[in-house]
């Protein structure tokens, strides 16, 4: 009984050595935000450029001191574009092709035509020493076990890794060996994890985290650029967050982080079609 | 609804898939929940658990692992390239390994709870007549934990059909090799093609409602006639 009467203020103690410092601390955030509350869009991107964009907007951020945030999801450009189709709040959709965006327009739902705002590069790439700086040799003599590539189905450099293999003759000679990852972040999971010797996949893949004598970066000649369009969705119409971010993708520095991540040519300034 | 080649190939390979890992299955399953019925050992409790394994863990979990265990540097594919069979990722064989994982506690737990329920009567009194060990398990056990194995056999097969992640992971999408029906209809609604995918999607649906409700109406039998035999 006694006992029970101490109970409340040493509880009371203990929670007030817990919270009050935790409620200090995010004391000035707080009045900061009532102050200016933060715009924050919503925006949808295709698997293969989520490394280019997680700089861009952590570079973004910082430049607009926090105020704004950008938030991203990012996943295959089929998947996002039957999300938008049915109601996803995306304020912006990069996608990996330009047929999405197009869709999209067509069908009324975008403000705006679409914008070419990456054009990809494909790269043959394999994790096996003894493959370094042969690649190109072993794929013309077919001397792999495996050969992964994005589904050219669903998968813009699935399509262009197929217009490769056209261009040199390796269609009917390789078909067997192939294995379809359903966008080129599997066709690079099944190199990495060694089960397939070679794979087309997106150079912004390994530009960073290999040497240049990793890979076979592709001649442009044998394959159509692979061209990356955005769209601005309807419901980012009125938003200043959204226009100063286009802003700043074609700015220099956004267009320096675009071409870092071996992404090239690009025309942000005219639209595509 | 008219299914196009490339549909009915996925039919049949997820058919034939499905089929095989039950077989197996039920083979490797037996063992294994007959000793879980039975046994005092210590190791029941952890035995039990990594059978339960793959009803918790994301199928991500267990294609990100498998695609390493079964490449070229993984203990599984080290084994498998040292019995001079290759690696099994991206083979009918390697779905084969991958779905007996994923789909061993759809197999392993209704046989195991069907031996648990006879308890240890109806085997001593086979044994007072003499019955030895193995006579026993193929005279008294199987039988009588039939509904167990009817039950095990349908989920075993139905869970088979329904998997994806996992064989997306380490299939590669090859056709009459590892694009099964359900990789199949991700590929249909990712290029686009909804009505494909509506057609495939519905026969899914159908096939694993009546698969269900077989369970269901041959549980209710088997009840019904346990009762009866009881009477």
């Amino acid at each position: 009984m006694r006992l029970a009467r101490f109970i409340p203020p040493v509880l009371m103690v203990i929670l007030t050595a817990f919270v009050t410092p935790n409620s200090l601390a995010q004391l000035p955030p707080l009045k900061a935000q009532k102050a200016k509350p933060a715009e924050v869009i919503h925006i949808a991107s295709a698997a293969n450029f989520s490394m280019a964009m997680k700089q861009l907007i952590a570079e973004f951020e910082s430049q607009h001191n926090n105020a704004g945030r950008v938030k991203a999801s990012y996943g295959s450009s089929g998947k996002i574009y039957a999300q938008i189709k049915h109601g996803a709040p995306f304020q912006l959709f990069f996608s990996a092709d330009q047929e999405k965006p197009q869709a999209l327009f067509n069908s009324g739902l975008t403000v705006g035509k679409p914008i070419t705002y990456a054009v990809g590069a494909l790269a043959l790439w394999s994790n096996n020493a003894e493959f370094k700086q042969r690649e190109q040799q072993k794929l013309q003599t077919g001397q792999f076990n495996k050969l992964a590539l994005a589904n050219p189905k669903l998968a813009p450099y699935g399509a262009a890794a197929l217009e490769v293999l056209e261009s040199l003759n390796l269609i009917s000679t390789t078909r067997s060996k192939w294995v379809l990852g359903e966008n080129v972040a599997q066709a690079y999971q099944f190199v990495a994890s060694g089960n397939a010797e070679l794979g087309f996949i997106a150079l912004s893949q390994v530009i960073h985290n290999s040497h240049n004598d990793d890979y076979w970066a592709l001649p442009r000649h044998l394959y159509k650029p692979i061209k990356q369009d955005l769209v601005v969705l309807k419901r980012g119409e009125h938003s200043q967050l959204v226009n100063a971010f286009l802003a700043f993708i074609k700015s220099d520095q956004g267009q320096r982080i675009i071409h870092s991540h071996g992404y090239t040519s690009l025309d942000t300034k005219e639209p595509s079609q | 609804m008219i299914l196009s080649p490339a549909d009915l190939a996925a039919i049949g390979l997820t058919l034939r898939l499905a089929s095989t890992v039950t077989i197996i299955l039920l083979i490797i399953g037996t063992p294994i929940a007959w000793w879980l019925a039975k046994t005092q050992s210590w190791l029941k409790g952890p035995v039990a658990a990594i059978v339960a394994l793959p009803l918790v863990l994301p199928p991500t979990v267990l294609g990100f692992y498998l695609l390493i265990a079964m490449g070229p540097n993984g203990f599984i594919g080290e084994l498998t390239q040292s019995l001079g069979l290759g690696t099994l990722p991206f083979t009918f064989w390697g779905l084969v390994v991958a779905s007996v994982i994923y789909s061993m506690p759809f197999v392993i737990q209704p046989i195991h709870n069907a031996m648990e329920a006879l308890g240890e009567r109806p085997l001593e009194v086979a044994a007072t007549l003499r019955a030895g060990p193995i006579d026993r398990f193929f005279t008294i056990v199987l039988p009588l934990a039939k509904p167990g194995f009817i039950s095990a056999s349908i989920l075993g097969f139905a869970h088979t059909v329904g998997e994806f992640g996992v064989i997306l992971m380490i299939g590669g999408n090859i056709p009459d090799e590892t694009r099964v029906v359900s990789v199949q209809v991700y590929d249909h609604v990712e290029s686009l093609e909804y009505a494909q995918a509506h057609t495939l999607s519905a026969l899914l649906v159908i096939f694993s409602f009546l698969v269900l409700l077989t369970l269901y109406w041959s549980q209710r039998r088997s009840r019904n006639a346990t009762i009866g035999v009881m009477k």
